[in-house]
């Protein structure tokens, strides 16, 4: 005899909402380059995408007055992302090669580096100004 | 006739891959093929190395820890816990009971989501992409809670040296409790689909064949192991973590179903029961999660000072979601280790592909060849470029180069 327990369960899927998020449009635009470049341009509106979880790791901020420049964040980069600038004593953060482990805001003693929310990072020059945070 | 005449002959040679749409990750195959049946197999894995190891060895082990995240993007806790309990082992580094609870909680909800990406994988090789959308919506419940206790779907950066960077709060416990229930509510239902299924029965039941014997001669591990009917499992034979404390017991096929037979068939069982396996596991180790510490040190550059002073070598294992998975580390009072080898499971599973495929079909090739749940990138760690070209190595090289490494270090 065969038995087909899936159909039953199909039957049922052609009555439930679909599981995507339609993201970053509800329908798929017939340019998604334009699109963007509308939204960018306040003309058109993105479908906003799955909100994130609590504590999530995204681009990394950076609070440049109360850094003491230990250098410590930087002994614990896998990426070796951070680089010391000597001269103010300060550390730029490369996003392009940040892994996003966030051992940095571990180790900080000063409290200076967070992870924010912000994870459309996406570019096509990896030295462009939203890539380095110092 | 003479060699001169283009006439063919059996067997024909069929070679799939390194990058065929059929395979997920490169992977070299060198079929003989008689008709539509396979006389014999050869394959050359190697087209995924990243020098992840090399890398390694330039940074210390806190570094390293995030680094081996990247080594397998599904089993992400597995690699670094594998790794940080052989650093720990080197630097007598005694976990919190609380980071070991919260390590085995992870560890489980891993294996759920792998082994249902597994089961998805396995449904679209055999053409049945309805089933592939079932399973992996119902991942997606196990990825959710994964990235609401480590904060990222993937690269979870939870493991620590010493413990887990962060803990399960008391708001987060409703969220596991609603999260296992609604896998218990799919757990038949999930049985039902895929193993009621006359479809996947007609492909699976018999096909693939891995003898008790085989598997143990070929040191296959985890469920590949397991659907032949090895009773092993480092978690029960080995236990880490929690796990000790845990009542776990290797899964292979029950009775009900045939008993094992070690065929495709038998591999999906084992899974399925696996995944039901781990919703008890995350449920005892919830019911029984100690208070106190989740880190050894909470005080980094401490933490690094202990671990430069380290001397001395490990092994920590784990019980992956394919099978057991191996990290050797050897530290000599170092910022990085001197070294640090992995042996993931897919290694040890990769050469039972050889009797599983000899005397079935061409068409059968996908299925057999997913049903060890194959991970390449985790296995290849070696890729040997001479004078520019990739070369294969002969044992007689091998033992000429040994000997020659041997004699250079006995000269200085």
């Amino acid at each position: 005899m065969v038995r087909l327990p899936m159909v039953t369960e199909l039957l049922m899927q052609l009555f439930k909402n679909p599981a995507t998020n339609a993201f970053p449009a509800r329908y798929l635009p017939p340019s998604v380059t334009k699109f963007l470049y509308n939204v960018a341009q306040g003309k058109a509106a993105i479908n906003p995408p799955v909100t994130v979880p609590p504590r999530f790791r995204g681009k990394i901020t950076y609070d440049r007055e109360s850094c003491i420049g230990c250098q410590l964040c930087m002994r614990v980069c896998p990426a070796h992302a951070i680089e010391f600038l000597p001269s103010t004593k300060r550390v730029r953060i490369y996003v392009t090669q940040c892994i996003f482990c966030s051992q940095c805001n571990d180790i900080c003693p000063k409290d200076c580096l967070h992870m924010s929310p912000e994870f459309l990072l996406a570019t096509e020059n990896r030295f462009a100004d939203s890539q380095i945070v110092e | 006739m003479n060699g001169d005449t283009k006439k063919k002959s059996t067997p024909y040679t069929v070679p799939i891959g390194p990058v065929h749409p059929a395979l997920k990750e490169p992977v070299m195959f060198t079929f003989q093929m008689e008709g539509e049946v396979v006389r014999s197999v050869d394959f050359a894995p190697g087209n995924t190395h990243r020098g992840i190891e090399w890398m390694g060895m330039r940074r210390n082990p806190v570094q390293i820890v995030h680094l081996t995240d990247r080594i397998c993007g599904i089993c992400g806790v597995v690699h670094s816990l594998s790794f940080a309990r052989a650093v720990e082992q080197i630097a007598e580094i005694e976990v919190p009971p609380r980071a070991d609870y919260i390590r085995t909680i992870l560890h489980e909800l891993e294996r759920m989501q792998s082994h249902l990406l597994w089961a998805g994988v396995a449904a679209h090789e055999l053409g049945f992409d309805s089933l592939l959308f079932l399973a992996w919506r119902v991942r997606e419940q196990s990825m959710d809670l994964i990235e609401n206790l480590t904060g990222n779907r993937v690269n979870y950066g939870i493991v620590q040296i010493g413990g887990v960077r962060r803990d399960i709060s008391d708001e987060q416990r409703p969220i596991i409790e609603q999260g296992l229930s609604y896998y218990r509510g799919l757990l038949d239902q999930m049985k039902t689909v895929f193993l009621d299924d006359s479809t996947i029965r007609m492909r699976c039941r018999g096909h693939g064949l891995l003898s008790y014997r085989d598997a143990q001669i070929l040191c296959a591990v985890g469920p590949t192991a397991r659907a032949s009917g090895v009773a092993m499992d480092v978690r029960h034979d080995y236990p880490y973590c929690a796990y000790g404390d845990l009542n776990v017991q290797p899964v292979i096929p029950p009775q009900e179903f045939g008993g094992p037979q070690g065929d495709v068939y038998d591999r999906i069982i084992v899974r399925l029961l696996e995944i039901a396996q781990s919703i008890d596991i995350i449920q005892q180790c919830m019911d029984n999660m100690p208070a106190g510490e989740i880190l050894w040190e909470k005080k980094y550059p401490k933490l690094l000072s202990v671990l430069k002073k380290a001397q001395g070598e490990a092994i920590g294992r784990v019980e992956a979601p394919r099978g057991e998975c191996m990290h050797y580390v050897r530290m000599d009072g170092n910022d990085a280790p001197a070294t640090w080898k992995v042996k993931a499971s897919s290694y040890s599973n990769l050469m039972s592909w050889i009797p599983m495929i000899k005397g079935e079909q061409l068409a059968d090739i996908p299925i057999i060849v997913a049903s060890i749940d194959p991970c390449m990138s985790c296995t290849d760690r070696v890729t040997v470029i001479r004078e520019g070209s990739a070369a294969n190595l002969t044992k007689e090289e091998l033992t000429r180069l040994s000997r020659e490494k041997t004699r250079r270090l006995s000269q200085c």
